[in-house]
């Protein structure tokens, strides 16, 4: 008996993205409404996935090839949320730019529909689906902003390097495939034979393809280009939301069906993570353009999420969702500040352009100091704390050797980071910014910052959501 | 008692400084902005009066503690103070009402971004003295970087980005291996609370690891030799305030963390590590005493002349004898006011010239007596002479030293003596001589809050120099029991 209760956030989703494409077609100058009408979809759909799955003890669905379980329904709902502020603070930006239209938003639900899928597959055709939808979403909106060379730049890029990385995928799906005869997780499980080491090809390739998305080293070659080239609030939606889903598949692959070939993957991981944490560090230093370095930036910070996770512990996937969290909180807090960096309707993304930030905006300037020193992982900040986690599950399995190269990684990227405050800090003013910023860009900088800076309060809360994870 | 005395000393420079975001940085507010923040700090320094009043001498155990679940199973909230903690929450206290005062002659601009940063390194520096949890203690030990990266930023001299970055970095890299440390003692005890892991104590075959992980920390901030090389850096850079935190305080938190750690959780390891700290030490007090004798700027020397009093502070922990560390617990509170003094007797003559270098000046006895005079008793405080605060601390560590190993000891002696010569040559320089700059005849004398705020580092200075036992009284039953604690740990295993 198949429950279709329980899959009606994404046929809601689904339908709503449909309904809003043909009002697009039909009814001229309804970039507006499609925005607003987008909103309350994303909000309606994460409501309704908190009230119907959320809490549910692991579900199986359509011949167990969707799984609906806490982790699933929790990721949906960041994902969501993050998909939420991403659009809520874009709509300035793209009014400037003069490309605010209706694809925008329904080409973020369509993404984000893509996501939730991903999130709650359980079989590899299926993941392979929700990975498709939402790469292709993704593909349109780099280009967004197709009047400028650069955006079309990105967009072809990360087409065609994407492409390369879901053809790796597909084969080691189809190796997989070959080896255990089928492409469901928990079957794939039980046919499970530790002996027949040619499945670890297949686990690399799906290893490869999924580290291409989340962009770890050595596959993180598109991200500069493609988070610089963007439109900025298309990179912050690149920062975020695809790396909740592509962490959450990660989590799935590796502990569902190969959780009993640890030895093989784990090494993997950990060498993913240490060369992304120490990459990241060291190629930002050199950065001068904002975006970029965020990418380089973020590639770091997906080292220290695949750190947790190569733990094999519950532990270890409950910190790197609790880092996870953290992370989209400081990047939105960071992202907000960089659509606040706008005068005479230009926006600047040049490290410079912050120069002496702080006399002419004392408030955004400390809201960037504070969101910072959290991303360099400065304790009593959020940052420190997500750290604190990692390392804390990795040291758990007694892994020294990652978390002393990752925290050492994480001076030198304080480096970078210190270097954008003495900019804003230490440097001469230049001129000032526009203030007229919407409610809601205002709204999620000071909400991150507040959450960032008085996180150490009641640290609990976030530990408490994350500790029901339980996959293994 | 269920006032929560040790969260308010915490607490309240913090409000203070949310008080002060809120208050407009205008001309006319800027009264209003010092008065605040000196009114917050005065507050604490009573508070902290009132703690020691209400202090028990006759135990070792911790007193007024405070203990909160923060993260569940993990962490617990948890501060409380004995008698090697509680003069160190009381120098601070002391001093940072004293800087806030000194900036009415040095800092010109961003006053009250100046005072928030001060306010909320108070907070930071007394959770370091009070916390008796491990992630807690680490959690304050690395936010006071935060403050002191922007004092030395925004309101430095010249190479202050420079100062800044090294500041900052040296003292990061040191502390990270503290945090993989403090990790691993969870997990290998379960627990991060400083008591409970006293009585259960550290297995002895981690006890070497975690040591040197600690040491990695405690050396880049005390500052030892070789890495050492910030100091001197910072100082220079930073404003006169943030020369005498820097100083006065932070010097002092690795000190104070090579007593409650080091010793405290790893005897066998400290043991073992005994030669190395005493070479380093005596490195650092010979090898920049020498260096400070060559120095032509005077907050240079002054930096230098820390890192050689710092090596008495640890050639006198790692003695682990009584008169050894309560030398050192004394020697650092002197060091606290005397290097606080002398920074800011530094600062007075900066303001007027602007130059900090020696040969700038010469023969200003003549022209500001009243300096001179203050100056003369900070000086012959920092070479310790009988009398002064100084000499009580070297002359213990000394003492310990002779008995544990006597030809450390004596080559300790001949820092006291090179100690002695860099001091007096520069007062020499400053003060005597003829007037060769004429530039220096309109230098004006101490100004009021001048006056106060020297004579404030003055009288104790001098009190605990004759009377130093209320000093030892505070500290004494701790220290013995503590090392009654280390012989018993060393000999069980």
């Amino acid at each position: 008996m198949i429950n279709f209760e329980l899959i009606f956030p994404e046929l809601f989703l689904a339908l709503s993205i449909m309904f809003l494409l043909i009002l697009g077609v039909f009814k001229k100058d309804s970039s507006k409404i499609i925005q607003n009408l987008s909103l309350i979809v994303l909000l309606i759909t994460s409501v309704l996935i908190f009230n119907e799955t959320f809490g549910k003890v692991e579900i199986m669905l359509f011949n167990d090839s969707i799984i609906i379980d806490y982790l699933s329904s929790l990721m949906k709902i960041i994902t969501l949320l993050s998909a939420f502020f991403v659009l809520v603070i874009s709509s300035n930006y793209l009014k400037t730019f003069k490309i605010f239209k209706i694809e925008y938003p329904i080409l973020i639900l369509s993404s984000v529909l893509g996501m939730i899928i991903m999130i709650s597959s359980n079989d590899l055709i299926v993941f392979y689906m929700g990975l498709e939808l939402q790469s292709l979403a993704l593909y349109v909106l780099a280009t967004f902003n197709r009047d400028q060379l650069k955006s079309s730049e990105a967009g072809l890029k990360y087409f065609v390097l994407s492409a390369l990385s879901s053809g790796l995928l597909l084969y080691g799906c189809s190796l997989i495939y070959g080896f255990t005869g089928s492409t469901n997780f928990n079957v794939i499980a039980e046919q499970l034979n530790s002996n027949e080491y040619v499945l670890t090809f297949g686990i690399v390739f799906i290893l490869v393809g999924l580290a291409f998305k989340i962009s770890a080293v050595p596959f993180h070659m598109w991200a500069p280009d493609v988070y610089e080239g963007s439109p900025t609030s298309v990179t912050l939606f690149f920062t975020m939301v695809p790396k909740i889903a592509a962490l959450t598949v990660f989590i799935r692959f590796l502990y569902v069906p190969f959780l009993n070939l640890i030895d093989q993957w784990q090494m993997i991981l950990v060498f993913l993570s240490i060369a992304s944490m120490l990459f990241g560090a060291i190629a930002a230093i050199g950065q001068t353009n904002l975006k970029r370095l965020v990418a380089y930036s973020s590639i770091g910070h997906v080292g220290y999420i695949l750190a947790g996770l190569a733990t094999g512990t519950n532990e270890g996937i409950q910190s790197s969702v609790i880092y996870i969290t953290i992370y989209i909180i400081m990047n939105l807090g960071l992202f907000s500040c960089l659509l606040m960096m706008k005068r005479n309707n230009q926006y600047y993304e040049s490290i410079d352009d912050l120069s002496g930030l702080s006399k002419n905006h004392p408030l955004l300037s400390l809201s960037l100091l504070v969101i910072l020193f959290s991303l360099a992982g400065i304790p009593p900040l959020a940052g420190f704390f997500a750290k604190f986690y990692i390392f804390k599950s990795v040291l758990e399995q007694s892994m020294y050797f990652l978390a002393i190269v990752g925290l050492l990684s994480t001076v030198v990227a304080a480096f970078y980071y210190l270097r954008i405050i003495k900019i804003m800090y230490f440097d001469k003013e230049i001129e000032k910014y526009d203030t007229d910023h919407s409610l809601w860009l205002k709204f999620s900088l000071s909400a991150s910052t507040i959450l960032i800076l008085l996180y150490f309060i009641s640290p609990s809360q976030l530990i408490e959501v994350a500790s029901r994870i339980n996959i293994i | 008692m269920n006032f929560p005395i040790l969260s308010s000393l915490i607490l309240l420079p913090s409000i203070g400084a949310l008080f002060l975001l809120f208050i407009r940085s205008e001309k006319g507010n800027q009264k209003t902005i010092k008065y605040v923040s000196l009114f917050t700090s005065l507050v604490n320094f009573f508070l902290s009066i009132y703690l020691w009043i209400l202090f028990d001498h006759e135990t070792s155990a911790f007193q007024f503690v405070e203990e909160r679940v923060w993260i569940e199973d993990l962490i617990n909230y948890k501060v409380g103070v004995d008698g090697i903690s509680i003069l160190f929450i009381l120098l601070t206290t002391f001093i940072t009402p004293l800087c806030i005062i000194s900036v009415n002659n040095s800092i010109k601009n961003r006053l009250a971004e100046f005072l928030i940063a001060v306010l909320i390194m108070e907070s930071f520096m007394i959770g370091v003295f009070c916390s008796l949890d491990l992630v807690v203690f680490y959690l304050f030990f690395e936010a006071g970087l935060i403050p002191m990266f922007l004092i030395i930023g925004i309101w430095g001299g010249s190479r202050r980005v420079y100062s800044a970055f090294k500041f900052f970095l040296y003292t990061l890299l040191g502390s990270v291996l503290m945090l993989v440390a403090i990790i691993s003692i969870y997990w290998i005890n379960g627990t991060t609370d400083i008591v409970k892991l006293y009585e259960i104590g550290i297995d002895v075959k981690y006890q070497n690891l975690l040591w040197l992980a600690f040491f990695s920390s405690f050396a880049v901030k005390t500052p030892m030799w070789p890495v050492h090389t910030w100091l001197p850096d910072a100082h220079v850079e930073a404003p006169t305030a943030g020369s005498v935190l820097l100083a006065a305080i932070l010097l002092k938190m690795a000190g104070y963390g090579f007593i409650r750690f080091s010793l405290g959780l790893f005897p066998v390891a400290s043991e073992i590590f005994t030669p190395l700290i005493y070479t380093l030490s005596v490195i650092a007090i010979i090898f920049t005493s020498l260096i400070a004798l060559m120095q032509e700027d005077m907050k240079k020397l002054i930096a230098y002349s820390s890192v050689a009093h710092m090596g008495f502070v640890t050639l006198g922990i790692f003695t682990i004898q009584q008169q050894g560390i309560e030398g050192s617990i004394i020697q650092m509170i002197s060091h606290g006011l005397v290097s606080a003094a002398l920074f800011l007797s530094v600062g007075v003559v900066y303001d007027r010239m602007h130059s900090r270098l020696i040969s700038t000046y010469g023969g200003l006895v003549n022209i500001i007596p009243k300096y001179s005079v203050l100056f003369m008793i900070f000086v012959l405080a920092s070479l310790g002479l009988p009398g002064t605060s100084g000499f009580i601390g070297e002359f213990l560590i000394l003492m310990g030293t002779f008995k544990d190993n006597f030809l450390v000891a004596v080559v300790a002696s001949v820092g006291v003596i090179l100690g002695a010569a860099y001091i007096l040559w520069l007062y020499k320089r400053v003060i005597f001589g003829k007037i060769i700059n004429s530039e220096l005849r309109q230098m004006v004398d101490l100004n009021k809050s001048e006056l106060l705020i020297l004579s404030c580092l003055a009288f104790p200075i001098l009190f605990f120099g004759f009377y130093p036992d209320p000093l030892i009284n505070t500290i004494e039953v701790s220290i013995s029991d503590l090392i009654t604690m280390y012989n018993i740990n060393l000999t069980n295993n």
